[in-house]
Formats: structure tokens, C-alpha cells, sequence
């Protein structure tokens, strides 16, 4: 059973190695489905073990099966079935523009999973109760961590999900007070550890249903106070929870492959987190806690439009990039919003069948979750060797004719380089004024997430073409017909 | 109708100048005016009056009944009385030294553009004609100090002896003051030049002179590019300089005038007897009352051996030139006022108004306002190419080295803490624990960042292997760990089938391109 462990988590830190380059990813998620598939497979065969009598394993095969408990067997291959039925509908069904939903809602279902890992933890009759004190405080004590861990991701990824999904406000929630409101929190789910460990058992699971609740709570505070387009954040934060939670469960079921797993994952979560947030310049605790572009933020520099725009119209794009040798698009979330990735794909594809250079620019926190823009160009047919990041495609853009910026906004702001007033100074941007032209397909003059205004618009080589990202871009592609 | 133009005979003695040149003729006539010239008008400044009437003029013995009067010197009263009742004059007028002049032009009806009032702006530059004639004039100032003078400008080393370069004093370093500069320094001689305006000083030493200096700082930056009068410090330290230039200098040219008012004294009595004899005086502001006490205007005087020049027709003297270009200017003017085949005055003109002295007989009416102008194109600098984003490096792994190493010492102290009261079971746990994050930690920051949205959908199925403890939970009793247990297992199912369907559909759809073979990307 350790060798069968062994071989998962093997199989899982390879899956990841494997992720690092698109050549190789595909064999990296059947890596990890190997692992999976043997992790379960071991698993039922160490319950049957646990649960057959060994007297009734040596006897002939038949009376060995007939000695199984029947009913737990079938329960359980059904509840797997059932739940792998919903799981491929749902990821079947999904749109990749509403990924980030997805990610959320399977985010709390591990977060609820944990939970109930630790209540049946707690109740199970083979609980290891016996042993030393010192044991069974231990293991009460990862019980309550992996409870408290899993009721945080559970309730926090639903409120991720709303927002994500548009069901709840995207807006911050910012009640009076909130700091202390979270110390309380966390200092009662804490100081209920006492009592629980100390409680006999009926009194006890009412401490541990009290501490859910207020993890639950904890969870959905947290996360309600996170404005939408911090949501690559969250759930990347969310992402890491999941795994510490299920880390404590292995702690709990002392389990080194839950162990193995949920670190992995969980450091992944972290990682991506601080990805995110190196690249808006701001540091995971005020991401979490800041109220981001709010009230209680320190005054924005909103300067009131600091020129004129020039506004064009798509047959002077389509003039501007007949005449282009190179072009880079830069996607924002206005083009998963407007669902305009078919649009640009068919727009590149057309330039490239005339020998432009047409080539994507990525900032890390465009869209709605980690690599959300690469997913959706992906999806649309765009061939990701033309797809770059950011710190690879930055220097390129002096040499640019044609830069093409649809539906970003913040990630393109010259201020953050310039303004030291501005809340988003110091965050690494696309510096897409370099190129020769900048179109700006946008909606309107609205400000970006961050609320600041971008100057970008009234640089000299900017041209804005307002209207909807998709309508915008049919309009070019059919004047350069 | 065409509108006529009619260019009259100057009165003024000595005048050689005209307001019309053959080549104004052509030009006038390819507008479709017709112009009318007096006979001989032209004939002192080489514009003969078959050469105009060769370009298109009509020779006429009276041209003051044409409907635009072109004239170089303000007319006399009685020839006002000639002018055509509604007529349009141009020449300079200089109303306060002709007093009487406006009041006949008001009772012809007249309207007035005096050339002398043409704002100083640089698209009425090509109508100057003040500019156009002060240079003229200044270079002559040099060339009749030349005449003058008894000896060489530039510097002479010969076998019956040698010279050294003339000394010369440019006093006002406006257009005239300049033009005698160059023309000094073009014969050989030695020039300083002294101006009230610190601008003059970069002009002057762009044309090689010395550029003088009084210790006293006081802008003599006035109206238009003239300089405006200064205080009586001022005067009485410039007066000392004069009086010590005046004991080295062999030439002291004056320029120096103040619109509106008497040119300003600059050369007393005493200044010009402390010039060495032989030396030389051009007064250019003559005209106006002159810059030396000992001028008369229009004539030559000497005083204890030194000449003051005092000539008001310098401009004159080169009257081919100066006829030139007096009508090119003229006809630039005329350019602004001609719609069509007639002269119209725009009022709204902003060249012509503040020239309009009079208009069809009365004040001029206030300049009507301008549509305003849209405002300047406001733009938005982009930021210089040296801006940088604090964050260079989003994807290093271990950029702030110092807090994952006081995190690893905290933990370190936390375990050994534990080791000494928590079951080896736990410590092996953690163990494993600590390890699989560092695993973790590596491998996943070199996942490419396009890929960070399946790598999340992975690590979530991934994380669907807490079904394992879900299945352990479940027991061969119904009760309530199993139902729990269950649950979980069911949840977890979800999690795992949905996520690793969902990052195969997603891997699926990166793809490179293939079929054309080339490459797409970044050379």
C-alpha cells in the first residue's frame, strides 16, 4: 500500500513538472489520472481488507466474495459513479469563459468534502480514541484544522462562484469594522479548541458544528469583501486552501498520500496567488483584507480626462492594419465578456494569410483566473505559439506597427509606470504605447477595475474604437475583406 | 466689377521710391485688378514705365481716382483732396507727425491702412515694411559712414603702411541696428552693439559682434520687438558707456527709436566731442528728432572734425531695391484684402484690423469676434521610455528570499518544540508534509504561465483525493460516519471526474501551428 501511494504522489508531482511546457501537458493530466485512478483503486482494496475478515479471505474466492459487506461495496461504487457522472456533465457543459465559476464551485466541493471527512473522522467508531492522551489530543486537534480549513474553503468558494457568476455583487462588501470582525472570528474558532478536546463526545460535536459555522462565516466574510476583479486571487487563494484542507485530513486519517497531495496542491494555490499578485503590485494580505479601490482606500487620483481621444472607425483599423508588417493583440476581459475570442481569432487568421506578423501579449492578471486569456485563445483555434507573456513580448512592442488592445484596460495603464499617486503604481503593465499605433477597442471611457483613469487613451498614437469587442472586430475583419 | 489699383507718383523731395515694382504688376494682374500707375512714378527706381506697362499697367497721368491707392510717403493734404470719395489708401501715414492728415482722409470717406501700424506677428511678416526698409537702411547707414569716412573699415597691412580694422558702435540692435552690424563687420571693421533687450544679444553675437553691457539690469523688452523707454539710472549709466566708447570708436551708428514718441537722446553734445576727429556720426533715427543732440536731419554736419550723418532717406538711396521690396510687401497685403477680382477689408482680419486707421470714413468698428477657436488638442504624454515597472520578475520563485527563510527557521524552532511533546506518528506526518511542499513548491513554479488555468483545474481534480478519506470513513454500519463518509466520497467524485474531463478538454484545445509549418512566434 505505501509502494501504491509512492506511485501516486510520484505520479502527481510529475503531472505538475509536466504542465510546465504545452508540449507536454496532456501526458502531465493523464499522469494524474493514473495516480488518481491507482490511489482509488488501493484504497478500496486496503477498506476491503480492513472491513473482510481474514479468516474469509482465505477460503476460495467465492465465499471471500460472498463475505464482502455487499451493501457498503455497492453504496459506494454508486456514490462514485453518480458523482463522476456529475462531475463529466458539468465539465462537459461548461463554456470556457465561465472557467472560473467551475474552479470555484469544484473548490468548495473539496472544502465541503474535508469537512465531512472530519466529522466522520470524529465519529467514526475507529477513531483512533485509544492510545495516549497525548494521541488523542493531537489527532482532535487536526480534526478541528482540517474542519475549520475545509468550512473556510467551502463557504468562501461559493461566494467566489456568485461573484464570478454575476449572482452576487462584484462590489466589495465592506462592513463597519471588519478587521476586528475577522480577529473575533478567528480568535473564537481558536479558543473553541479547548473546550472541544476537553468535551466528552455529545457536547463535543455541538463545539465542532459551531466551529464550521463560524469557519463558514469566517469564509463567506472574507471573500464578500474582495471586489471582482481580484477574483484571480481568490481563487488561487481558494485553489491552496483546498489542498491544506485536504493536508489535514491526511493528518487526521493518518494518510501520507492525502498528506503528499494536498501540500502539493496546496503550495501550487500559493504560488499562483503570488503570481497574481506580483503582477498588480500588491501584497496577498491587502488583496485579502484590502477593500481594494474603495472608500476606506486612500483617495484616488481620478484626474478628470487629462485631453481629447481620438476616435476611429473600423474601416481606418482596417486601413491601419493592411498596412501593418506586425501586430500584437492584447486581450483583456472585455473580450471573454463580449465572447470576441472567435472574432480575433478570425481576424488574426486572415492577417497571417496576408504575411502579417500577428502575435498575443498576456498580462498575468488579465481575466478572470490564472491563464484565463490563454484558455479562451486556445479554445478559439489561436495557436499558442503566438501567444507570449508579458516579460517575454514587452520589449517587442517599439518594433510593433499595430498594437490592438481589446477590452483591457488596467494592465495597460502608462500610469503605473509615471504616476506615484496612482493606486496601481509600481504594477508591471503592457507598454503598448511603444508600438507605432495603439487601437483601443472599449466599450466606453469607463475607467478599469482599478478606477483609474489611463492616460493611454490620449497619447497621441492612441486610437479608440468604441463599441462591443465582438461587433467591433466583425466590423474590421469584413473592411478588410 | 475688378477693383482698380492705382499707384501714384511720390510728392515727398527726394523720394526716389515707389509702391509698385513689374513684377507686383504681374501678380496683381493674374488676381484680375487692374492697376494704374502715374507716368514716371517708377522712373527713379528702375521701374520704367514701359517695363510696367509691359507687365500689364495702365500708364495714367492721375491714378488717385482708383479705388485702392498704394503710396509709399503719407499723402499731402491736397493730394488727400484728389483721393476718390470711399477710396481705400495704403501707405504708411504716421498720423501724429501729420497732424490734419486724418480728419481729410475722414472727410473723403477714406479707408486708411497705415503699413507703419502692421502688427509685428510672424505671418504679417512678409507685409513689414518697416523691417524690410530698416534693413535697407541700415545697411546704407554703413555705406555712407564708408563714404565718409577717410580711411579703410578692415584692417590694411601694406608696404606703405598698415591700418587697424574701423571701430564701430551700433547703438539699438533692432532690424536696422542689425543690418549695419553685418554690413560693418562684411567691410572688415571692429562692431560692439548695445540694446536694452537681453534678446539683442544672442542676434548680435550670432553676426559676430561684442555685445556691450551696462552694469545695471533693468528689460528694456517693450511692445512689438521694440524697446520701451528706461529709468533715468539707466540712462545715466548708459550715457557713461557711450561716453567711454566714444574715446575708442571711429563709428557710432544710432537707431534707437521708441514708437509713439521723440527718439531718445542718446549722443549729447559731450558724448560727440569726445569722439576723435575723423570720426563719424549716422544718426538713423533722424527722422524722428534724432538719437544725437548735433542732427539735422536730412544733411551732413560737422562738428570740431566729426561728421554727423543725418540722412532720412537712407532707404530711398537704394530705391530699386527698396521699391522691390515695398511692393512685395504690398502685395502680400493685398493678398489678404483681395476676394475674387476686388478688394474687400475683413474686418475680422487680425493683420489688417489694428492697421485700419480709418474705415469708410469713421473708426474703424471693433474687430467682430472670432468663432472661438477649439481648443488645443489636449494629449497625454507617453511616459519615457526609462519608466519601469517596480516588478520586473513576476515568475521567480524565490525573490524575497529573506521571509521564506524566517518562515523555514519559525518552522524548524515549531518542530522541535513539537518533537518534544507530540507522538512520532505526527512527526513523521509533518515530515512528509514539509517535504511534499518543497516538491510542490519547485515543480509548479515552472508551470508556463498560459497554462496556470489547467494547472488550477488539475490540482483541483488532484485535490479530489481526499475521496480516499472519505472511502476510509465509510464503515460496514449504516450510521452516521458512514453517511458522512459517503457524502464526501460523492462530492470528492465530482470534484476529480469534473476536473481532470475539464483539463483534458482544455489541454486538448492548445495547439500549435502545425500546418504551415512556420513559425508564428518571436524570432
Amino acid at each position: 500500500m505505501i509502494v501504491a501511494y509512492l506511485l501516486a504522489g510520484v505520479l502527481f508531482i510529475r503531472a505538475l513538472g509536466a504542465l510546465s511546457k504545452q508540449e507536454t501537458a496532456r501526458q502531465g493530466n493523464v499522469y494524474a489520472m493514473i495516480g488518481m485512478t491507482v490511489a482509488g483503486v488501493i484504497t478500496v482494496v486496503a477498506w476491503l481488507l480492513r472491513h473482510v475478515s481474514p479468516s474469509a479471505l482465505s477460503e476460495s474466492l467465492p465465499e471471500s466474495l460472498s463475505a464482502l459487506p455487499t451493501a457498503s461495496v455497492v453504496a459506494l461504487g454508486a456514490t462514485v459513479l453518480v458523482g463522476s457522472g456529475i462531475g463529466v456533465s458539468l465539465a462537459r457543459r461548461v463554456e470556457m469563459t465561465a472557467m472560473p465559476e467551475l474552479v470555484a464551485v469544484l473548490h468548495s466541493f473539496v472544502g465541503l468534502a474535508a469537512v465531512l471527512v472530519g466529522f466522520a473522522s470524529y465519529l467514526a467508531p475507529t477513531a483512533p480514541t485509544a492510545g495516549t492522551e497525548g494521541e488523542r489530543i493531537v489527532h482532535l486537534a487536526e480534526v478541528w484544522v482540517g474542519v475549520a480549513v475545509g468550512a473556510i474553503t467551502f463557504t468562501g468558494s461559493v461566494v467566489a462562484w456568485g461573484k464570478l457568476k454575476g449572482t452576487i455583487s462584484g462590489k466589495p462588501l465592506l462592513l463597519p469594522g471588519r478587521h476586528l470582525m475577522n480577529a473575533i472570528l478567528a480568535l473564537l474558532i481558536i479558543g473553541l479548541a479547548g473546550p472541544f478536546m476537553l468535551a466528552e463526545a455529545p457536547s463535543a460535536v455541538l463545539h465542532l458544528v459551531l466551529a464550521t459555522t463560524l469557519a463558514g462565516l469566517a469564509g463567506v466574510h472574507l471573500v464578500m469583501a474582495i471586489g471582482g476583479a481580484d477574483m484571480p486571487v481568490v481563487v488561487s487563494l481558494l485553489n491552496s486552501y483546498s489542498g491544506w484542507a485536504a493536508a489535514a485530513a491526511g493528518f487526521m486519517l493518518a494518510n501520507d498520500l492525502l498528506i503528499v497531495t494536498g501540500a502539493l496542491v496546496g503550495s501550487s494555490g500559493t504560488i499562483l496567488s503570488i503570481i497574481m499578485c506580483r503582477a498588480m503590485n500588491r501584497s496577498i494580505l491587502n488583496v485579502v483584507f484590502g477593500g481594494f479601490g474603495t472608500a476606506d482606500s486612500k483617495p484616488q487620483s481620478v484626474v478628470a480626462p487629462a485631453g481629447d481621444v481620438t476616435e476611429v472607425k473600423a474601416d481606418e483599423v482596417a486601413a491601419r492594419l493592411r498596412d501593418a508588417r506586425s501586430v500584437i493583440v492584447v486581450p483583456g476581459y472585455g473580450m471573454a465578456v463580449s465572447r470576441a475570442q472567435l472574432a480575433v481569432k478570425e481576424l488574426t487568421a486572415l492577417l497571417r494569410s496576408r504575411g502579417v506578423n500577428v502575435r498575443f501579449a498576456i498580462h498575468p492578471v488579465a481575466g478572470r483566473l490564472p491563464g484565463h486569456m490563454n484558455v479562451l485563445l486556445a479554445e478559439a483555434g489561436v495557436p499558442y505559439d503566438i501567444v507570449h507573456e508579458m516579460e517575454h513580448v514587452n520589449q517587442d512592442f517599439a518594433a510593433t506597427d499595430v498594437v490592438l488592445v481589446i477590452g483591457a484596460n488596467d494592465i495597460v495603464n502608462p500610469g503605473a509606470l509615471t504616476d506615484t499617486s496612482s493606486s496601481i503604481y509600481g504594477m508591471p503593465v503592457l507598454e503598448v504605447w511603444k508600438a507605432r499605433v495603439t487601437v483601443v477597442v472599449k466599450r466606453g471611457m469607463a475607467a478599469g477595475y482599478a478606477g483609474v483613469e489611463n492616460p493611454l487613451f490620449y497619447i497621441d498614437n492612441t486610437r479608440m474604437l468604441f463599441g462591443d469587442a465582438k461587433k467591433s472586430l466583425e466590423a474590421v475583419i469584413q473592411a478588410l475583406r | 466689377m475688378s477693383s482698380i489699383v492705382g499707384i501714384v507718383k511720390e510728392s515727398f523731395p527726394g523720394e526716389k521710391r515707389v509702391a509698385i515694382s513689374v513684377q507686383a504688376v504681374k501678380a496683381f494682374r493674374r488676381s484680375g485688378l487692374v492697376v494704374r500707375v502715374e507716368t514716371a512714378a517708377g522712373a527713379a527706381a528702375s521701374q520704367s514705365d514701359e517695363a510696367l506697362a509691359a507687365a500689364g499697367a495702365e500708364i495714367v497721368s492721375n491714378a488717385w481716382d482708383a479705388d485702392v491707392v498704394l503710396k509709399v510717403r503719407p499723402p499731402t493734404l491736397e493730394e488727400v483732396s484728389r483721393l476718390k470719395h470711399g477710396a481705400i489708401l495704403v501707405s504708411l501715414v504716421y498720423p501724429d507727425r501729420n497732424p490734419g492728415l486724418i480728419d481729410a482722409l475722414a472727410a473723403r470717406g477714406a479707408t486708411v491702412i497705415a503699413l507703419e501700424k502692421i502688427p509685428r506677428i510672424t505671418r504679417a511678416q512678409k507685409m513689414d515694411v518697416l523691417s524690410s526698409m530698416a534693413n535697407l537702411a541700415g545697411y546704407r547707414a554703413v555705406i555712407e559712414a564708408a563714404a565718409h569716412s577717410q580711411g579703410f573699415f578692415g584692417p590694411q597691412v601694406t608696404a606703405a603702411g598698415s591700418t587697424p580694422p574701423a571701430k564701430v558702435l551700433v547703438i539699438g540692435a533692432g532690424v536696422a541696428g542689425l543690418a549695419a552690424l553685418g554690413a560693418a563687420r562684411a567691410l572688415g571693421a571692429e562692431v560692439s552693439a548695445f540694446d536694452t533687450r537681453a534678446a539683442a544679444r544672442e542676434q548680435v553675437e550670432s553676426l559676430g559682434g561684442k555685445f556691450l553691457t551696462v552694469a545695471l539690469t533693468e528689460s528694456g523688452e517693450g511692445q512689438g520687438g521694440y524697446a520701451k523707454g528706461m529709468s533715468p539710472e539707466f540712462i545715466a549709466a548708459e550715457m557713461d558707456l557711450f561716453r567711454a566708447q566714444a574715446k575708442e570708436v571711429d563709428v557710432i551708428i544710432t537707431t534707437a527709436l521708441v514708437p509713439g514718441s521723440k527718439a531718445p537722446l542718446l549722443l549729447p553734445r559731450d558724448v560727440v566731442e569726445a569722439l576723435k576727429p575723423g570720426s563719424l556720426v549716422v544718426d538713423m533715427a533722424a527722422e524722428q528728432g534724432g538719437n544725437c543732440e548735433l542732427c539735422q536731419p536730412g544733411a551732413v554736419v560737422e562738428h570740431n572734425g566729426v561728421k554727423i550723418i543725418g540722412f532720412t532717406d537712407l532707404a530711398s538711396r537704394m530705391a530699386s531695391t527698396a521699391t522691390r521690396f515695398f511692393a512685395m510687401n504690398l502685395l502680400n497685403l493685398l493678398a489678404e484684402i483681395t476676394v475674387g477680382d476686388g478688394v474687400v477689408i475683413a474686418l475680422d482680419n487680425e493683420v489688417i484690423h489694428p492697421a485700419l486707421l480709418l474705415y469708410n470714413g469713421g473708426p474703424p468698428p471693433k474687430m467682430p469676434p472670432r468663432p472661438a477657436a477649439p481648443p488645443p488638442h489636449k494629449r497625454a504624454l507617453p511616459p519615457p521610455p526609462t519608466a519601469k515597472a517596480q516588478q520586473q520578475e513576476i515568475m521567480r520563485p524565490t525573490r524575497i528570499a529573506w521571509g521564506t527563510n524566517l518562515a523555514g527557521f519559525f518552522a524548524i524552532i515549531a518542530f522541535f518544540v513539537l518533537g518534544r511533546f507530540a507522538p512520532a506518528e505526527f512527526l513523521r506526518h509533518s515530515t512528509v508534509f514539509v517535504l511534499a511542499c518543497f516538491v510542490g513548491w519547485q515543480v509548479v513554479w515552472s508551470v508556463t504561465p498560459a497554462l496556470h488555468t489547467p494547472l488550477m483545474s488539475v490540482t483541483n481534480a488532484i485535490s479530489g483525493i481526499i475521496i480516499i478519506g472519505g472511502i476510509l470513513q465509510v464503515g460496514t454500519q449504516l450510521n452516521a460516519a458512514t453517511i458522512i463518509g459517503l457524502i464526501a466520497v460523492l462530492l470528492a467524485a465530482v470534484n476529480i471526474a469534473g476536473g481532470f474531463f475539464v483539463t483534458n478538454r482544455m489541454l486538448r484545445m492548445f495547439h500549435r501551428d502545425a500546418p504551415s509549418g512556420r513559425k508564428g512566434g518571436r524570432q
